[in-house]
């Protein structure tokens, strides 16, 4: 019988020569991703603007026209170039005289380190929680599963403006309070990724040969579920982002004189009633970063999912 | 079911305690309570006097159980700005609230659910992609932004609608729509990848093949199977809401529950904060508590995992 099967194997291997050969000679999956990146469309753009915004952000001293703390008694609420402004001040100027596009640069620089930082310490509570809950299971999932449960009932904003107030609104309390508040989304789909890869094959092998715990989860399971954590990692940074923006505007995030893009909008909102492009510019950068990572993670979500490799 | 329903409510009832035990620590977070109470002329005889007086110096948890034992009453203690009984502040003000929470959500499963419905009918058509570009506008758009913008176009510009206030319907328009906005992207797709799921199974299949109509089909079969995980996304969603609705208010100036914690926050009004943080709480657990126990009766399935 073993030769009947050899025999049988040859007679296969013959017929299929030439699609084998085709096989061999299609698309490797490294450029199969590469066409998936390149066509799609918003995860294209969403690299373009953040990268851009990232170039603004580091290189803020050199592109921006004026001192972003500079005051200008003299030249309060200047008009930007298209709504009939000076060249001097292409955004015009706030209520203090300091010139708007600066002070816009320089905000990229707070929205993106509390965007970043914030992602990055909630990430790591998450994903270790998440993690610990998928893999170990039993009453550690029980545990993270409770931890989640009550973080979920707590209303963020609230939380997090009576934190702020204690403890007075820097930069780095603001990044502290929203790391460590917005952990939920990475420990709810960790533990479900976890979960999935948990019973495969390959991490039971690991565990067969012997590999230590720490080693299955961090060279067996964590590349499997890096794709899930990446795209949570852009919607919390988003969120952070816009939450940071949220708790400025209500004077209690990040404050005066920091330019905040927030914090412009809730200043300029004095003004809205003569000049409500002083409330709409700042909202608008905000709302093309924000745009910009969330094309980003739905793209990368739709260009590593399994489902559309085929 | 009953078993089912009754582990769910322990769990409610333990992280109901945990988030109590968490809001109440705040009060001791912010330093000194009674030197807060004193105000900044007071010695240090009169800040030991209010300390007895409120109670400051017994044990922690001797004082969490009074505070909780008597929350569970409807009494949260005296608010120090307004040196009002805190449960009679939030009464008054919470209706507002609610209406907010209310109209923001049926506005967004209003839209959200036919948009949904009608881009899984039709896939990649004009409708599709604008019920998408909606909902990536609504994720990016930072909500005070958005209601700010609202209020220059519609009030100032176009005067058709009133910028603050609450005295009539009129002035809910706005603040409705930006936080029904806030919520719609999430069910807007939750509802369009539920249809499309259930649209390719067998079921639907066989209701085609023995000829029932198409509406039966998406109304009947379809839309009943596919609404399921919007009920809960909805119930979570309300909870956010009525904790969100904090931005809306102060935009808005509408003299609600969320606008009361704002400026008790700015005021050092602990006891008010406290209490607002845990009713915000009560209201998430009891609508997912509801929202679970209402799948588990329509879906026999949840009840067993």
């Amino acid at each position: 019988m073993p030769g009947s099967i050899r025999v049988f194997g040859w007679l296969e291997m013959a017929r299929t020569a030439d699609t084998l050969l085709e096989d061999i000679q299609g698309p490797t999956p490294g450029q199969m991703l590469r066409k998936r990146i390149f066509g799609h469309q918003g995860l294209l753009f969403g690299v373009a603007v953040l990268g851009l915004l990232l170039l603004v952000a580091i290189f803020a001293p050199l592109l921006a026209p004026h001192d972003p703390y500079a005051q200008d008694l003299l030249a309060r609420m200047q008009p930007p170039v298209f709504l009939g402004g000076s060249w001097e001040h292409p955004l015009g100027t706030d209520h203090l005289g300091r010139d708007y596009l600066s002070r816009l640069i320089y905000g990229a620089r707070i929205s993106l380190l509390i965007g970043g930082f914030a992602a990055l310490i909630s990430g790591l509570i998450g994903t270790a929680m998440g993690v610990a809950a998928g893999y170990f299971g039993g009453r550690v999932d029980m545990a993270v599963t409770f931890l989640i449960n009550v973080r979920l009932a707590m209303p963020v904003v609230l939380v997090a403006l009576a934190i702020v107030a204690v403890f007075g609104g820097s930069l780095q309390v603001v990044i502290l309070v929203l790391g460590f508040l917005l952990w939920d989304r990475f420990a709810v789909v960790m533990r479900s990724s976890t979960l999935q890869v948990r019973s495969r094959e390959y991490v039971t092998a690991a565990q067969a040969i012997g590999c230590s715990t720490s080693r299955v989860i961090l060279s067996e399971i964590m590349p499997n579920i890096v794709n899930n954590l990446i795209v949570v990692v852009t919607l919390e940074m988003a969120h952070a982002i816009l939450l940071e923006a949220a708790l400025s505007f209500l004077g209690l995030g990040v404050q005066p004189p920091t330019p905040s893009w927030g914090l412009m909008v809730s200043e300029g909102k004095q003004m809205m009633l003569f000049e409500p492009w002083l409330v709409a510019i700042p909202g608008i950068t905000l709302f093309v970063l924000v745009l910009a990572i969330n094309l980003l993670g739905d793209g990368l979500r739709d260009v590593t999912a399994p489902e559309n490799r085929s | 079911m009953l078993n089912f329903i009754l582990k769910r409510l322990g769990l409610a009832v333990l992280v109901a305690l945990t988030v109590s035990a968490i809001s109440f620590s705040l009060l001791f977070m912010a330093g000194d309570p009674a030197a807060a109470l004193a105000g900044e002329q007071a010695t240090d005889v009169d800040i030991e006097a209010i300390r007895r007086l409120y109670g400051f110096d017994r044990p922690m948890i001797v004082q969490y159980w009074e505070w909780l034992s008597r929350a569970l009453q409807g009494d949260f203690g005296e608010s120090y700005y307004f040196r009002l009984p805190v449960s009679d502040l939030i009464m008054e003000r919470l209706s507002i609230t609610m209406t907010l929470g209310v109209c923001g959500i049926s506005f967004a499963l209003l839209t959200a659910v036919p948009l949904g419905v009608v881009a899984a009918i039709r896939p990649n058509s004009l409708i599709d992609r604008f019920a998408l570009f909606l909902s990536v506008m609504g994720q990016a758009m930072p909500s005070f932004w958005f209601g700010l913008m609202m209020i220059v176009v519609f009030s100032i510009q176009l005067n058709w609608l009133p910028p603050s206030g609450t005295k009539t319907w009129v002035h809910f328009i706005m603040p409705t729509i930006v936080l029904g906005y806030y919520a719609m992207p999430a069910i807007m797709r939750l509802t369009r990848a539920g249809m499309l799921d259930v649209l390719g199974s067998d079921y639907i299949r066989t209701a085609r093949a023995k000829g029932a109509g198409e509406g039966r089909v998406l109304f009947k079969h379809a839309l009943r199977n596919a609404i399921i995980p919007v009920v809960s996304l909805a119930a979570v969603q309300m909870g956010f809401m009525l904790g969100g609705s904090i931005v809306v208010e102060s935009i808005f100036a509408l003299h609600g529950a969320g606008y009361l914690a704002w400026e008790s926050i700015g005021r050092n009004d602990l006891p008010t904060v406290q209490a607002l943080i845990l009713i915000f709480s009560m209201f998430y657990i009891v609508f997912t508590f509801l929202s679970d126990v209402l799948n588990a009766w329509l879906d026999p399935r949840i009840r067993v995992a």
